[in-house]
């Protein structure tokens, strides 16, 4: 295989598999949750849950104060890289292009070099991320396979990202084809594996807000 | 001009005067990304050097790469390197036909064994071998023939270099590089659709003066194709700000901002564009407001479409997303389903423990 026909396999039908096995199971997996439901609530309802499920949704993006004192490095460090994976997976113009060629819709992209040093320091954060579940007792703990492996699945687009924007190494085309493989491979593992609470978050959410909500107190 | 000359005694007999040599040697040196302090070495290597014999073959091509060349400014320094060397065999441009240049080319082999340069454009087919023939040889045939004898070879051309437009799929003839069939001599791919004429030029003052040069994995000379057309370009700084001209005739193209959009090549191409330019230094396509087509790269044809950016999906993924989500929607609710049933039937098993199980149980 040229590293042309690698490139076109890349961007063709493994892109075309990544996307099905990625749309076809976060939709399984959150019909699932929602159809499995809860149990009808028989007490007399004190608040509206909805309003309660929309109020959490948004309030538990802020951390409160007690919750910043007793794990701010967690909070801080996990803010910094997702904000870092926001950025630049959403503003760096190619990344742009093919959201915009698959689903139509297009935005303006932020300079290279700010995307760029935005990506420095998310492989900064993961890494310190890594290093704190391994040093931390408790973290190390609780963590099992899955959560060294989609931390790996994480960390490998954004690294493969760098090193195809600088062409470090192998020849450019074989760069991207690397770095959209990385993807791919994120985009399969993304709704089988603790990634796909990017999705479930905010039905979690709902559900803690509504149950609160219909209670009439607040979360 | 007998083939036993010096270099420097041809341009002697020629009434180019040492000042002329020397600018010429300067601008060599300029050309081969060398120091300044190189150019007393060009000079005394280009004095000694003996008028090489080269034979040229054309294979399968457009007559491009000799276009580019020849249509190049007449008193350029390739214009002085075609006069310097002696070109025994060209089919294109040759006088002799037929027979007869076919007889200059086999006495040119003869004479100069092992020590001409064997220059070839054009790819080579390997299916049937009546794809393309010169006097009824085959192409495979005279290129083992004359390759066998050659002290270096020049694929010219991204056909000789990589396959070419030939080579695109579905590939009818088989065609193949210089490079897939040969391995056992030094070769030097100087691609491009067509290759810029200095940069041929340049590699075969090269060859004259230094050997062969220093080479990528391709097999491109470092000097012309050391870095991508992106890093020189002089959209770059648009390409940064995340300016991008979004159609060919827009606010963003008559400002002349970055051509990634519509499709530009030149992250991932390497070539010498960007600097050298065509046409005496005039421009180059991405200056004249087309994005580069990466037609120094292998397999430039079949990467997905010109104007197509290179990150972009090459099939239909709104199909994809479209399809898979009705799949999901259909899979979701059988899963879901079953996931209720299941728990249903959990519910109607589940057996109430009682005080007395507990105490029985104790
Ligand atoms: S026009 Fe092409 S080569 Fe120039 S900066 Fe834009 S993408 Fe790079």
């Amino acid at each position: 295989m040229t590293e042309t026909e690698f490139l076109l396999w890349v961007r063709g039908p493994a892109f075309q598999i990544a996307t099905a096995i990625f749309v076809v199971g976060i939709i399984v997996r959150i019909l699932e949750i929602l159809i499995l439901g809860r149990k009808p609530n028989l007490a007399e309802a004190r608040g509206s849950a909805v309003a309660g499920g929309f109020r959490t949704i948004i309030t538990r993006t802020w951390p409160d104060s007690g919750t910043f004192k007793r794990s701010g490095f967690t909070l801080i460090a996990g803010y910094v890289f997702h904000t870092g994976l926001f950025v630049t997976i959403l503003l760096f113009a190619p990344h742009i292009l093919v959201i915009d060629e698959v689903l139509g819709i297009g935005w303006p992209a932020l300079p290279t070099p700010v995307v760029d040093a935005t990506a420095v320091i998310t492989i900064i954060a993961l890494v310190v991320v890594l290093l704190h579940r391994i040093k931390d007792p408790v973290l190390r703990f609780l963590s099992r396979f899955q959560d060294y492996f989609v931390w790996f699945l994480t960390i490998l687009p954004v690294i493969t990202g760098y090193v195809a924007f600088h062409r470090i190494g192998l020849p450019p085309p074989t760069l991207i084809a690397i770095h959209i493989l990385s993807v791919e491979l994120l985009m399969i593992a993304f709704p089988f594996t603790k990634l796909a609470h990017a999705f479930t978050l905010f039905i979690s959410r709902w559900y803690n807000g509504a149950i609160a909500g219909y209670r009439g107190v607040n979360s | 001009m007998k083939n036993d000359q010096t270099l420097g005694e041809i341009l002697r007999q020629q009434g180019i005067s040492r000042r002329g040599f020397l600018k010429f040697c300067v601008a060599t040196a300029s050309l081969l990304a060398l120091p300044p302090g190189m150019v007393p070495a060009i000079a005394a290597a280009l004095e000694k050097a003996r008028r090489p014999s080269v034979i040229w073959l054309s294979f399968q091509e457009c007559t491009g790469c000799t276009e580019s060349l020849t249509r190049s400014d007449a008193a350029s320094i390739e214009d002085l390197i075609f006069n310097t060397i002696s070109l025994d065999y060209h089919h294109t441009l040759q006088a002799a036909s037929g027979t007869g240049a076919e007889d200059a080319r086999e006495s040119a082999m003869k004479e100069n064994w092992g020590k001409y340069v064997l220059v070839v454009d054009g790819s080579i087919p390997t299916g049937n071998p009546g794809y393309s023939t010169i006097a009824g040889i085959s192409n495979v045939e005279m290129l083992m023939e004359a390759a066998a004898g050659a002290a270096a070879i020049v694929a010219v051309g991204s056909c000789a270099s990589f396959g070419g437009i030939p080579h695109a799929s579905p590939n009818p003839t088989g065609a193949v590089s210089v490079t897939d069939l040969i391995s056992d001599k030094p070769i030097v791919n100087v691609p491009g659709c067509p290759p810029i004429p200095v940069v041929i030029a340049g590699v075969l003052t090269h060859f004259l003066t230094f050997g062969i040069p220093e080479l990528d994995e391709l097999h491109r000379p470092l000097a012309f194709y050391g870095k991508s057309i992106h890093d020189r370009c002089y959209r770059r700084p648009f390409y940064d700000k995340g300016l991008f001209a979004e159609s060919f005739d827009d606010e963003g193209a008559k400002k002349g901002w970055c051509l990634y959009k519509l499709g530009c090549k030149g992250p991932t191409t390497y070539n010498a564009c960007a600097t050298t330019k065509w046409n005496q230094g005039t421009s180059f396509p991405i200056q004249s407001g087309h994005p580069c087509l990466g037609c120094s790269q292998p397999d430039f044809w079949d990467a997905g479409g010109f104007y197509h950016a290179l990150s972009i999906p090459t099939e239909d993924t709104a199909r994809t997303v479209l399809y898979g989500a009705a799949t999901g929607v259909a899979a979701g609710l059988a899963l879901g389903g079953l996931n209720r049933a299941r728990k249903a039937h959990a519910a109607r098993k589940h057996e109430k423990v009682t005080i007395n199980d507990l105490e029985k149980g104790g």
